[in-house]
């Protein structure tokens, strides 16, 4: 039977012209499973759109991604599905694939018409599921993998008596197989340097760039070997780098980088901040989006620029959080505008922008101690110690209490004990300076009637206020590292060995420097670099078997 | 095969058929015993909630009075710590991950190791529909059911969705006079049969790390195959199963208290009606993270911030804001008992066959204390354990009540914890 299919098949692929058959099995001795990261909501998004066309609609939910070291790629290294989330997996691949193969889509995704649509045809079921497979597991599929595809297609539509039945199933299985959902990065070599496989390095690329599987030239260029030579793997970055889907990618890595998924979370009290929406929030992000994607991408400018930048973007949504009339044409209330801070005004820099100030806050009130920590760890890469613990708190924000009435002034109570003072005096100097800006974002010159004083200082560079602190920022040395190491960490999914630190500290960030700090030399230094295709041997724990297997009641079960 | 004679199905939806009552099986043994984790974030106030006597329960502490309609389902444990042996605490997470997984985690350290939850749930929930059931009353998706390997189980946040992953078109009804198999599910069985069969490939390729990542795949592609068997069998009949109608009143969630409470009582109700329809035997309710993010309508500062914050006042003797907030808690936690004591299966309650599991991770919140953390267990699970006791120790891990449940829903364990928390001493008091 299984070699009927496999003739049936090498038939149908020869005939609809598809460029390479299945591959032949891995060679699991030589082969190391690397990399194991769960593709995250906005990803998973993507590629069903590229693949089946954004008329595909994804009604579930997904398993929550989580954190690790400040970035959410890298916390996807460390996921897994639970049984909830693979409830929510397997409706929602029914869900699309119930949609693909429906008579409205069948048309333009399953080019092929099968011979009779009431039984099996695993030609045309081969035709189809070899040329999708190739895209959800991002390589082709193996012999194997194939020819267990078209029997459940097969088998399923015998038995129903529909040909789309069996292919819809066929495809569910697909999506919610581990090779769909995780992003199995492959290397071989020798134990003391393993190099991706074409495929694996066509997907970290792929995902580091437009956020997004490996597109049908990418996976060519992997099978015909392009991506292990230099002006290969140049010229598909060059491709990449040129293509509109780059800025899916700039927006993504800064929506991780920026913690925007804490937005999902975020409220403030409606009885105090009656402005403040989820539409508010939502613009929010797009706002800073929107500036960073300007500055980087369309001016293609100085990273640091963006702790700086008078130009930005509002909806009249967020113009009544700033308290700046935004006009808009008529038949467009919710246009985006252009927006030019004057030379004057306290706004600057993405800092000043309520994607930070009114995520890093309390639901009723602002916080400096929070925003500072959040200044240093999210755009400094330093990390604030937790606090110790038997610590009275009682004078930070008692905001009744008549001697203390701004938030500077509790603080600077607060600091007066020494076991505070350590962590505190990184954090309050910089997250006071934004002390102009509520927990929405609007701007404030009075806090309990007494003026705030925005003045600061963050590592020997004093400023008077969050303008000051927008170009202590961009001065600082530490941000432009912080940008270099946190993307080419999103890149691979972990954080950086050593040695990789060392190149990411001298080499990488030198480029970076050298290219005027702008993001497009960056993505390219990260994406033709060696370093970033690399790998090391998983380690096996004792107690593992020495060639670690999965356990194998759970296959046969 | 599929629609054809040889469909090979998992274990029936109760282990034998019930008595004419539907209060016990056939053979006389109780309806199954079941769990719920209920967890709470920033503690109680020391002073306040204790009783003053040892043993039999006589009297509560003014933060437990709630409670007093209960005093004979309950059991309060004081005086239970978490052991720093010098490691630095991180405020609010080294005590959850120390009550639940019994290990005092190195700063920044993640636990790789189970939550008492997932342990029960892998011993007693393996034959039903779902696994354990895990919902967030203020809008997270964090829970404190954690599987190995830092492996969290996702809250339901919104009991509408919980309504209809639980009695939504997959749900049989186990008291309905029909039964038609869809031939649909055996065909999805062969399809999750192939998404395992694909992961030989990986073998011998694999580390350890990504080994426990994908064992964890395995063992929810397993439970969806289980949910599927289910519904390929007539279930048994379950007098006491009613399907509830879709739930009404649910506020979209956050952490005001208002919201809070009204989402906790519709999230309860449902877990009644899954547990006495036997979707499941584990349930994690959590009322608010560890880090309480609670706030009341028009107050610019949330719970966790008053209880670092706010003054002691002196006439009082404690926090008033902080107090106030606690009092919503233990209100909270009264509903729960009350929905679930008020569940009749036959002449008795769906309590009766329960064990719940109320934990938090501080002592006194104020200054981030590990000593003295509340804890309290509620119901009998069918007379495997005491109740209406006060069990007072005088720093004891506290480990020791997440080993003694662990044993009396009858996990084989003679130890548990690691470290400062490492107990093999049972709380033989409670257990029958």
């Amino acid at each position: 039977m299984v070699k009927k299919i496999a003739i049936a098949l090498a038939i149908a692929l020869t005939a609809t012209g598809i460029s390479h058959a299945a591959t032949d099995e891995p060679s699991a001795s030589r082969m190391h499973l690397v990399g194991m990261r769960r593709i995250t909501q906005d990803q998973y998004r993507q590629i069903i759109a590229d693949v089946f066309g954004r008329t595909i609609k994804l009604g579930g939910r997904f398993e929550p991604d989580q954190r690790d070291a400040g970035l959410l790629a890298v916390g996807a290294s460390q996921v897994s599905v639970t049984a909830s989330g693979f409830e929510q997996y397997d409706d929602l691949a029914r869900s699309i694939a119930a949609q693909v193969v429906d008579e409205q889509h069948r048309i333009v995704t399953v080019p092929c018409k099968p011979r009779s649509g009431q039984g099996a045809d695993d030609a045309c079921a081969g035709n189809f599921l070899s040329s999708v497979g190739r895209l959800l597991y991002r390589r082709p599929l193996t012999q194997r993998e194939l020819t267990d595809e078209i029997k459940i297609a097969s088998d399923v539509s015998d038995r129903l008596h529909d040909f789309y039945a069996g292919l819809s199933l066929a495809l569910t299985g697909m999506l919610e197989s581990a090779q769909f959902l995780f992003r199995q990065e492959v290397a071989s070599g020798d134990a003391s340097h393993l190099t991706l496989d074409p495929y694996s390095k066509a997907t970290r690329l792929s995902f580091l760039l437009w956020n997004a599987g490996p597109d049908r030239p990418l996976l060519d260029a992997a099978e015909h070997g392009e991506l292990d030579t230099p002006a290969g793997l140049d010229r598909q970055v060059d491709r990449m780098l040129a293509s509109p889907r780059l800025e899916a990618g700039v927006r993504a890595f800064f929506s991780d980088m920026l913690g925007f998924t804490a937005f999902e979370g975020l409220a403030k009290d409606p009885v105090l901040y009656p402005k403040f929406s989820a539409r508010v929030a939502a613009d929010a992000q797009e706002q800073t989006l929107r500036t960073i994607v300007e500055l980087l991408l369309t001016q293609n400018g100085d990273y640091r620029d963006l702790f700086t930048t008078r130009t930005t973007f509002l909806t009249p949504l967020l113009g009544a959080i700033y308290k700046i009339p935004v006009t808009t044409p008529d038949d467009l209330p919710d246009a985006w505008v252009r927006y030019e801070y004057p030379q004057d005004a306290e706004q600057a820099g993405i800092v000043t922008q309520a994607s930070f100030v009114a995520l890093h806050s309390q639901p009723g009130r602002s916080s400096p101690t929070v925003r500072g920590k959040a200044l240093r760890e999210v755009l400094l890469c330093q990390k604030v110690p937790d606090p110790p613990g038997n610590v009275n708190f009682a004078l930070v924000q008692d905001t009744n209490n008549p001697d203390f009435k701004t938030a500077r002034q509790r603080l600077t109570a607060h600091r007066s004990q020494p076991t505070c003072a350590g962590c505190h005096k990184i954090m309050d100097p910089i997250g006071l300076a934004l002390e102009n800006f509520d927990t929405t974002g609007a701007f404030r010159a009075l806090e309990n009637g007494a003026p705030i004083d925005a003045s600061g200082e963050i590592d020997g560079m004093k400023f008077t206020d969050a303008q000051g602190l927008g170009k202590a920022l961009h001065d600082n040395p530490a941000a432009a590292a912080c940008i270099v190491n946190r993307l080419y960490a999103y890149g691979i999914g972990r954080s950086t060995t050593k040695d990789e630190a060392n190149w990411v500290h001298t080499d990488l960030t030198k480029d970076f420097v050298a290219g005027h700090y702008g993001i497009e030399a960056l993505l390219r230094g990260i994406a033709t670099s060696d370093q970033f295709y690399s790998a090391t041997k998983p380690e096996i724990r004792a107690g593992d078997p020495a060639s670690t297997r999965l356990a194998s009641e759970g296959l046969h079960q | 095969m599929l629609g054809g004679a040889a469909v090979t199905v998992g274990l029936p939806f109760l282990d034998c058929f019930l008595d004419g009552n539907g209060v016990a099986l056939a053979d006389g043994a109780p309806l199954p015993t079941i769990f719920a984790n209920w967890f709470f974030g920033c503690g109680l106030n020391p002073g306040r909630w204790e009783p003053k006597t040892a043993g039999k329960l006589v009297d509560l502490g003014p933060e437990l009075e709630p409670l007093r309609p209960y005093m004979t389902k309950v059991n309060v444990f004081s005086g239970f710590k978490v052991p720093l042996d010098g490691k630095p605490a991180q405020p609010h997470i080294t005590g959850k991950i120390a009550v639940q997984t019994g290990i005092v985690a190195a700063a920044g350290q993640k636990t790789a190791l189970p939550s008492v939850d997932t342990i029960i749930a892998d011993t007693i929930g393996t034959k039903t529909r779902f696994r354990s059931l895990e919902v967030s009353c203020i809008g997270s998706r964090n829970s404190e059911s954690v599987r190995a390997g830092n492996i969290m189980n996702p809250s339901e946040v919104s009991p509408t969705a919980l309504y209809t992953r639980i009695f939504g078109p997959d749900f049989t009804d186990p008291n309905a006079a029909d039964f038609t198999p869809d031939p649909r599910v055996m065909a999805r069985q062969s399809v999750l049969s192939g998404v395992k069969d694909q992961l030989t490939d990986l073998q011998g390729m694999i580390g350890s790390a990504d080994k426990v990542r994908l064992d964890e795949y395995l063992t929810s592609v397993r439970q969806l195959e289980q949910q599927l068997a289910l519904e390929l069998q007539k279930p048994e009949p379950l007098k006491s199963c009613t399907v509830p109608q879709k739930p009404a009143g649910e506020l979209p969630p956050n952490a005001e208290v208002t919201t809070m409470q009204t989402n906790h009582r519709l999230f309860v109700q449902l877990i009644a009606n899954a547990m006495a329809c036997g979707q499941t035997r584990v349930a994690n309710i959590a009322l608010t993270e560890g880090l309480s993010t609670l706030r009341r309508s028009g107050n610019a500062v949330i719970h966790h911030t008053h209880t670092h914050e706010e003054p002691v006042d002196p006439k009082l003797g404690y926090q008033p804001n902080v107090t106030w907030f606690i009092g919503t808690i233990m209100s909270a936690m009264a509903d729960m008992i009350a929905t679930f004591d008020g569940f009749r299966e036959g002449d008795r309650s769906l309590l009766d066959r329960m064990l719940v599991w109320v934990s938090t991770e501080t002592g006194y919140a104020k200054v981030h204390s590990t000593d003295n953390i509340p804890t309290l267990t509620i119901g009998g699970a069918n007379g495997r354990v005491k109740t209406g006791l006060h069990i007072p120790t005088a720093g004891d891990p506290i480990s020791r009540v997440g080993l003694t449940v662990q044993q009396a829903m009858g996990v084989p364990v003679n130890s548990w914890g690691s470290d400062t928390m490492a107990t093999s001493r049972t709380i033989t008091e409670i257990l029958a």
